[in-house]
């Protein structure tokens, strides 16, 4: 791996909650949310993360980001803001940063929620929500700051007499663009979107992501685009890493994980997606049973009691996520010895 | 012969601010042991055309303004818009002949009453069994939709089980009446992809088991594709497409069908391909055009578009699409 243009590197990062119960609030058990995952972004792609609901996908962003505390583990960021001069970047570990540091990487690091009712502040306007940001990070103010609101909402396709509205004066897919706006005010190098496009109708959710998509050649920014939605990720991202609970089963360039899945699970959730073809009828591969609770993980590998390839050894031993070449990760016992079945191409 | 035919219904909502047209003028049917799929994004109706049917309508602010929804059963039709939503007729239609459910199955079940409570409730009241033989029943229809140790399930409550159990359960209950008739709204969409497909499995084969035809209102075009054998795709309102599943998506001719064709990514292509987005948004449902509602977004909107409702024609053999195009 080489490690010239890594604008994130993630470690053996994981997050715990613990179970409190009794009068005593005594912890009893840990949810594993994010259970020692590695993975690392690259300056100027789109790493998509998918997994299902409880899987910990949200949790990783919020982790990353410390909006959560992280239980153990390394998040390294090469910031551009902090880098000191005649440096190009400064390496900073995100996870141990003081507060005072943590407060500078919020430049660089922003993040837009998946529900844009909720993530937006219904008694500000907009262009107070949008010029925020500026405000709390001293970057500009009075006529500056104004002009810098009027030029993020156009480069979000909103015009600039938005700005004296309120929320619930726009529809969802120009709230979310809001979001996004807010997102860029201090031009941030990465940006963690969480389900994004999750609560919006379709035709509006193909604006979102040219939008995404344009903003990211323009400001050339990098993503960690969190969703559950494969086809989604698949259009957008430049390599997948596929979770379940709260560990990484599978990370690769996105091609080769539709054409080439190591993983037991991705093979099974790409063949769930529903097909908008009437005419394709390849038996879906179903997997039994529901996502077992993180509390009380399984034996060995957490996805045997679903596998439909599980052997006695993957009831013991945990497998090991292990690179197979290529920047093709896997988290299975037989990745190398397995022929799993593509998605459906052509 | 067909079992549901709905004939230019229009459900009104009164509001303060003014009156919603959710259902303008709609026409369908539904042929017994078959799928409608209805699609549409959130706000063109497809919900409330359910709802009609049910006779499940707050009135008011809600009214159905004209139309006929003609229920045929044992050689004779029934006008369900006719009946009082509150009287007997229509109360032993209702979760008996004609079962609906929905999509958020934790908010459609009670949280006080175990599963088999809220299963037995309904066999109880339309099927006149003692307590006893509903019971067993409703073991029988939790066994059915695949639940697990279901003598044992039947005595929980919902909260005991995961989101992908619940909308079994709710399945269990709408079928144990052996309904002719299934409304399944958005019933997969508050589910994980794994779960969905689980689900959409077992709809598929209790279909078969039950003979029931199914209303399957969506806006998954994957799940249609998969589930429908007839389709109407809904916008503000109005059906602006209407055909088998097959002609839909091979020879899709109304241009927000297109539309919604393109802007989904799909898993198949192998480039990465740009999104073909429907520009701008949905009307404000107070303000809908003065002629065709896609215009304004439509890309090959003419100059008649702007005045005239385009009528819902034939445009290929038991194909229709209402657009000005296909004069």
């Amino acid at each position: 791996m080489s490690s010239d243009n890594i604008l994130l590197d993630v470690k053996n990062l994981k997050k715990y909650f613990p179970v409190r119960k009794g009068v005593l609030r005594r912890v009893v058990a840990h949810v594993k949310a994010v259970d020692d995952i590695d993975m690392y972004i690259k300056e100027g792609e789109t790493l998509g993360l998918v997994g299902e609901s409880g899987c910990g996908k949200t949790t990783t962003g919020r982790t990353i980001l410390r909006l959560l505390e992280p239980t153990a583990g390394e998040v390294r960021f090469r910031s551009k803001k902090l880098a000191g001069q005649g440096e190009e970047y400064k390496e900073v570990d995100v996870a141990t940063a003081s507060r005072k540091t943590l407060k500078a990487l919020r430049r660089d690091m922003q993040v837009i929620f998946q529900d844009p009712y909720s993530s937006l502040n219904p008694r500000m306007t907009v262009g107070a929500i949008v010029g925020e940001p500026l405000l709390v990070h001293r970057v500009a103010k009075g006529r500056e700051r104004k002009d810098r609101v009027c030029e993020l909402l156009a480069s979000v396709g909103l015009k600039p007499d938005h700005m004296k509205r309120y929320p619930h004066e726009f529809s969802g897919g120009q709230r979310q663009r809001i979001g996004v706006a807010r997102a860029l005010a201090l031009d941030p190098q990465l940006i963690i979107a969480d389900e994004p496009v999750s609560a919006l109708d379709v035709s509006i959710q193909a604006q979102v992501l040219n939008m995404l998509e344009d903003l990211q050649e323009e400001f050339s920014l990098t993503y960690l685009f969190i969703a559950h939605d494969l086809s989604v990720v698949k259009h957008i991202s430049d390599r997948v890493a596929v979770m379940y609970l709260g560990k990484i089963v599978e990370l690769c360039k996105t091609e080769e994980l539709f054409t080439n899945p190591k993983h037991p699970y991705t093979e099974a959730l790409m063949s769930a997606v529903p097909v908008p073809d009437p005419d394709y009828n390849v038996e879906r591969i179903l997997l039994e049973g529901d996502v077992p609770s993180p509390v009380n993980p399984p034996s060995g590998c957490y996805f045997h009691p679903r596998c439909r390839y599980a052997k006695d050894a993957c009831k013991t031993e945990a497998p090991v996520y292990r690179d197979l070449g290529n920047e093709h990760f896997a988290t299975c016992h037989f990745a190398d010895s397995l022929s799993l079945r593509p998605v459906r191409t052509g | 012969m067909p079992l549901i035919e709905v004939r230019d219904l229009k459900t009104y909502f009164y509001t303060e601010d003014g009156v919603v047209r959710a259902v303008d003028g709609v026409d369908f049917t539904i042929e017994p042991e078959k799928t409608l799929g209805v699609v549409g994004e959130s706000g063109c109706g497809k919900t409330v055309a359910a709802l009609s049917i049910m006779g499940l309508i707050q009135i008011p602010p809600g009214k159905i303004e004209t139309g006929e929804i003609l229920y045929h059963r044992d050689g004779k039709i029934t006008e369900l818009t006719g009946l009082n939503p509150k009287g007997r007729e229509y109360r032993s239609i209702r979760g008996n002949e004609i079962a609906m459910i929905f999509q958020e199955p934790m908010t459609s079940l009670n949280p006080v009453y175990t599963i088999g409570n809220q299963i037995m409730e309904a066999i109880i009241l339309h099927q006149h069994l003692k307590k006893k033989e509903a019971r067993k029943k409703a073991i029988e229809m939790l066994y059915a939709v695949g639940i697990p140790v279901p003598e044992q399930r039947v005595d929980e409550y919902p909260h005991q089980l995961s989101g992908g159990m619940r909308q079994r359960a709710m399945i269990a209950m709408a079928l144990s009446c052996n309904p002719s008739l299934l409304i399944a709204d958005e019933p997969t969409t508050a589910l994980d992809v794994t779960i969905e497909a689980q689900v959409l499995d077992l709809m598929n084969g209790l279909r078969e088991n039950f003979n029931t035809a199914i209303q399957f209102i969506t806006h998954d075009l994957g799940v249609i594709a998969q589930m429908a054998d007839n389709v109407v795709i809904m916008y503000l309102g109005k059906i602006v497409e209407s055909a088998t599943v097959g002609e839909i998506f091979h020879n899709t001719k109304h241009p927000y069908t297109q539309g919604l064709m393109n802007s989904i990514p799909s898993l198949a292509t192998t480039k990465k391909e740009r999104l073909i987005p429907i520009k701008g948004v949905v009307p404000d449902p107070f303000e809908v055009p003065e002629g065709c509602g896609f215009e304004p977004r439509c890309p090959q909107a003419m100059e008649i578009c702007k005045t005239k409702i385009p009528p819902l024609k034939e445009v290929a053999s038991g194909h229709l699409a209402a657009c000005w195009l296909y004069e």
